[in-house]
């Protein structure tokens, strides 16, 4: 057994939320000669915990976002339990 | 009153802020960070800079810091909290005012004076003012951009609680002059006894440097009183 778990959160501003950085590189992709049209720029945060149950892994990681590492006034996040 | 001036690591205005709150007749300490007893003080500033490096998202980590407990614990009680540039960022952060500040629309850090109309004078920012009254204040920021969920919006909005507006020399709100691409030209926000505004007023105080118009700005908040909750 691992030493320990690898868990990935993605952590994305809501659709509402206008993205000024994803915008511009939209921008410069289409000066490029790109067929782009909308880009998002999210954060991927990869966190290394203790092994356990799948669920209380999910719950600590849910408490960690909620807190600190998600905004949830601009950002939604998905956590991946990877095995 | 006595004003804690919060150091966090990373910021940068914070003896401006003591300078100019003593050179208005105030009386103000620096405070740092993990500090956990402000009995002493009975108003607090968040100043500008990069708190935390402004890692993970502006203010994020600083909403955690040891002393915002103190913080939480001054706004309840109805002491004035004032919170400049990343300090607004904190505020937010930390639930004592609504919303949050994004990047600038044009992905420009501003640093220029820009205007500001006084929108409302129910605020610790803006109480000795008048409204219509337009200042000259410096903008200093990368993430000024505000933005709230609708219905928080509309209830600052219905309550009159956007004390100061980007605009142009003459007052006028438009879109032509939001530097930052703020919501409804926002750029300061007020909840009762606390407030976040996004310009620097204490790089406002003296006509040398260009501008004394931040004065009646922290002249309002050193006039606020405890419990006032204007």
């Amino acid at each position: 057994m691992a030493d320990t778990t690898t868990v990935t959160v993605n952590i994305r501003r809501r659709p509402s939320i206008s993205d000024p950085q994803g915008a511009t590189v939209a921008r410069a992709l289409r000066d490029l000669g790109h067929d782009v049209s909308d880009v998002r720029i999210d954060k991927t945060i990869e966190l290394q915990v203790p092994p356990g149950d799948a669920d209380s892994i999910r719950a600590a990681v849910t408490e960690m976002c909620e807190k600190l590492l998600a905004n949830p006034v601009m950002e939604d996040f998905e956590i991946v339990i990877n095995p | 009153m006595k004003t804690a001036v919060v150091v966090f690591p990373g910021s940068n205005c914070e003896h401006d802020v003591v300078y100019a709150l003593e050179t208005l007749g105030g009386s103000a300490d620096l405070v740092w960070h993990r500090d956990t007893d402000l009995s002493g003080y009975d108003s607090v500033v968040l100043p500008g800079g990069f708190a935390h490096g402004d890692y993970l998202r502006t203010g994020a980590i600083a909403r955690f810091s040891p002393v915002m407990a103190e913080v939480n614990r001054l706004a309840a009680s109805g002491a004035p909290v004032l919170g400049i540039c990343n300090g607004f960022q904190i505020l937010c952060e930390a639930g004592l005012l609504p919303g949050v500040l994004l990047q600038n629309r044009d992905l420009k850090f501003i640093c220029k004076p820009i205007h500001l109309r006084v929108e409302s004078t129910n605020s610790i920012l803006t109480r000795a003012a008048q409204v219509g009254d337009v200042l000259e204040i410096p903008l200093n920021s990368y993430e000024g951009n505000f933005t709230a969920a609708p219905s928080e919006l509309a209830s600052l909005e219905s309550a009159g609680r956007v004390p100061l507006r980007y605009s142009d020399a003459s007052g006028n709100i438009d879109a032509t002059n939001n530097p930052n691409g703020s919501t409804n030209n926002i750029a300061a926000v007020s909840n009762g006894n606390v407030a976040g505004i996004m310009p620097h007023p204490e790089r406002a105080i003296e006509l040398i440097l260009g501008s004394a118009d931040g004065r009646i700005l922290l002249e309002s908040f050193l006039e606020s009183k405890v419990s006032s909750h204007v």
